[in-house]
């Protein structure tokens, strides 16, 4: 963290920034971009493969398959997106106070972090999921089981960021810098803030190009095996569902939701790698 | 060492109990049964069943007699696969996930270790390029998506293996690499930067300059410590493989614990997912014990059961 040398992101690191935008950009248009509103279905035209009309095919309802992708990728953005940014304010709170304050409420904290963090991720995504979805009486039926997704991953996830911030506090709270402030009257939460959060800021934001395509990869795969989103959502997630049940007769319903998700993790690990490199001291 | 095993092993017992109660509670609290149909049932009907399950038992009764069966083995009969008891089907399915969990793991510590160790050692060339983008294409494909491409090209347009089912020894093939390739990425990773860790460390430049062959350096003093990172990894894998079979065990139709689980979670057959997060967590027990036994053999500065900090 004392070097403050930033290297460059390397030609990987800025294609992986470079598709991540053309993604952003895809997931903003949605279905505006192919021309075809991604729930019409057009029952003549069902399942047939890529065209010059529907450049990615339709499915077994005759929706366009390209347009179904664009709404997939606002869906799986938004609840990778979400979950990774509540699990990352769940985690500096938790990891923070822990490392900061120490002590036996340290010991305590990170018991409960092992726990939960011992426990396969997928496993404890169904389990919780099942239980937020008829827990959640508030929210409209329709977006019950997104938000409990949303939830169950940020619920799972939270404990690998609170490990991490935690570590580094830890660290950060001996550097001579917080010494000085705390010589200087500062309180432990204007020092936590104002002091030690901008000087951990660089891993945390290597954790979060990792944390978000591990969201994107969980989602895709509850939804895969029927536990996550339901449609009339569409995740890449849903789509690859659909698609594998049509597999044999229809590899592109398979294949074009695989691409997409594969593409973004590409991405998103890309970015990761050189960021990590960019920002490592060695 | 025996003594500290045993201990573990003992230690992992709460831990079995919080999970099992934690499940329980989880599952008594989300509303609508078992027996919930689109077809309601007849009153009577519906309490005859309830009856024949306890659950119309108060829900400490039920905990009680929940633990009680445990402790004997008796996991309570399914909901859903009638006139089977839990116990009967993870006896089943047990072996099947075993296999290929095993297999897996096999394939991804071979790959994967061999991958990053000739990565490291060829830092920054050609090789090491070459591995390390496929270490995160690796990563990057869905199992699902890497399954069924596998069933496309070698079940089907090929006809080489079987694309399915639990039929034979081959059949074990497709979905074993299905359920390696993202562990062996992780731990090629791994591997690559632990080693490159370990090399340039004074032990390592020690054993040269006493004249140790570059062959022997590379086995006793860069692998044995580049190990100590792949070994900590070993829990993390184990869940891998554990929820890689939830997926895998769907795409090629197989009869194991993750599909089963699946199913019991979709048809809120409580006994059996309890049962099946029950076995998870004992896996995850003795593999966290495990980890810290081939720890203290790879690392003989740590000594088991001494001064715990």
């Amino acid at each position: 963290m004392t070097g403050r040398r930033t290297r460059s992101l390397g030609v990987l690191g800025w294609l992986g920034i470079g598709m991540l935008i053309g993604l952003f950009a895809v997931a903003i248009a949605g279905d505006s971009i192919s021309g075809y509103a991604y729930d019409v279905q057009d029952a003549d035209r069902a399942l047939e493969g890529p065209s010059r009309d529907h450049w990615m095919g339709t499915d077994a309802l005759g929706r366009d398959l390209a347009s179904r992708l664009a709404e997939g990728a606002r869906v799986s953005l938004i609840v990778a997106v979400a979950s990774t940014a509540i699990a990352l304010l769940i985690g500096l709170v938790y990891g923070g106070l822990s490392g900061y304050l120490g002590g036996r409420l340290d010991g305590v904290l990170m018991r409960v972090v092992d726990v939960v963090y011992s426990l396969p991720d997928i496993l404890l995504i169904i389990l919780i999921k099942q239980l937020l979805e008829s827990g959640l009486s508030g929210v409209p039926d329709l977006y019950r089981t997104l938000v409990a997704v949303v939830l169950a991953l940020a619920f799972s996830s939270w404990v690998a960021v609170a490990r991490l911030v935690r570590g580094l506090v830890l660290q950060a709270r001996e550097e001579v810098w917080v010494e000085a402030a705390r010589a200087g009257g500062a309180r432990g939460s204007r020092i936590l803030v104002r002091q030690i959060l901008p000087n951990i800021a660089g891993p945390i934001l290597v954790t979060l190009s990792f944390r978000i395509p591990a969201a994107i990869l969980a989602e895709s795969t509850v939804s895969f095996i029927g536990l996550g989103i339901q449609p009339p959502f569409a995740s890449w997630g849903v789509l690859a569902s659909d698609g594998f049940a049509a597999m044999r007769s229809y590899p592109h319903l398979i294949l074009f939701p695989g691409i997409a998700i594969a593409v973004t993790l590409l991405a998103f690990y890309w970015l990761g790698d050189a960021l990590r490199d960019a920002l490592s001291s060695r | 060492m025996i003594r500290y095993a045993a201990l573990r092993l003992l230690q992992g017992v709460p831990v079995l109990l919080v999970v099992a109660t934690i499940t329980f509670a989880l599952l008594r609290v989300i509303p609508g049964g078992p027996f919930d149909r689109e077809k309601t049932l007849p009153p009577e009907i519906l309490r005859n069943v309830e009856a024949r399950y306890h659950l119309d038992e108060p829900v400490a009764r039920q905990y009680l007699r929940y633990l009680g069966g445990i402790l004997t083995g008796d996991l309570g009969p399914s909901y859903k696969y009638l006139g089977r008891d839990v116990t009967q089907i993870l006896a089943d399915a047990f072996p099947v996930s075993m296999e290929l969990g095993s297999a897996a793991l096999a394939i991804s510590l071979l790959f994967g270790v061999s991958a990053g160790l000739a990565g490291a050692v060829r830092r920054g060339r050609a090789p090491d390029r070459v591995l390390g983008m496929l270490a995160v294409a690796g990563m990057s494909l869905p199992s699902f998506v890497l399954g069924a491409g596998l069933i496309l090209g070698f079940g089907l347009w090929l006809g080489w293996l079987p694309a399915g089912l639990w039929e034979g020894p081959l059949s074990v093939v497709l979905p074993a690499i299905t359920l390696a390739a993202a562990p062996a990425a992780y731990i090629a990773r791994l591997t690559r930067s632990s080693v490159l860790d370990v090399i340039d460390m004074d032990f390592v430049r020690t054993a040269r300059a006493k004249g140790v062959s570059e062959a022997r350096v590379r086995r006793h003093h860069v692998l044995r410590n580049a190990l100590l990172a792949v070994t900590t990894y070993f829990g993390p894998l184990l869940a891998m493989l554990l929820t890689g079979s939830f997926v895998v065990e769907k795409v090629f139709a197989i009869p194991g614990m993750g599909r089963f689980f699946v199913t019991a979670v979709t048809n809120r057959d409580y006994p059996l997912v309890l049962g099946v997060t029950l076995v998870y967590a004992a896996l995850i027990v003795i593999a966290n014990l495990a980890v810290d036994l081939l720890y203290a053999w790879l690392d003989p500065r740590i000594r088991l059961g001494r001064s715990k900090a």
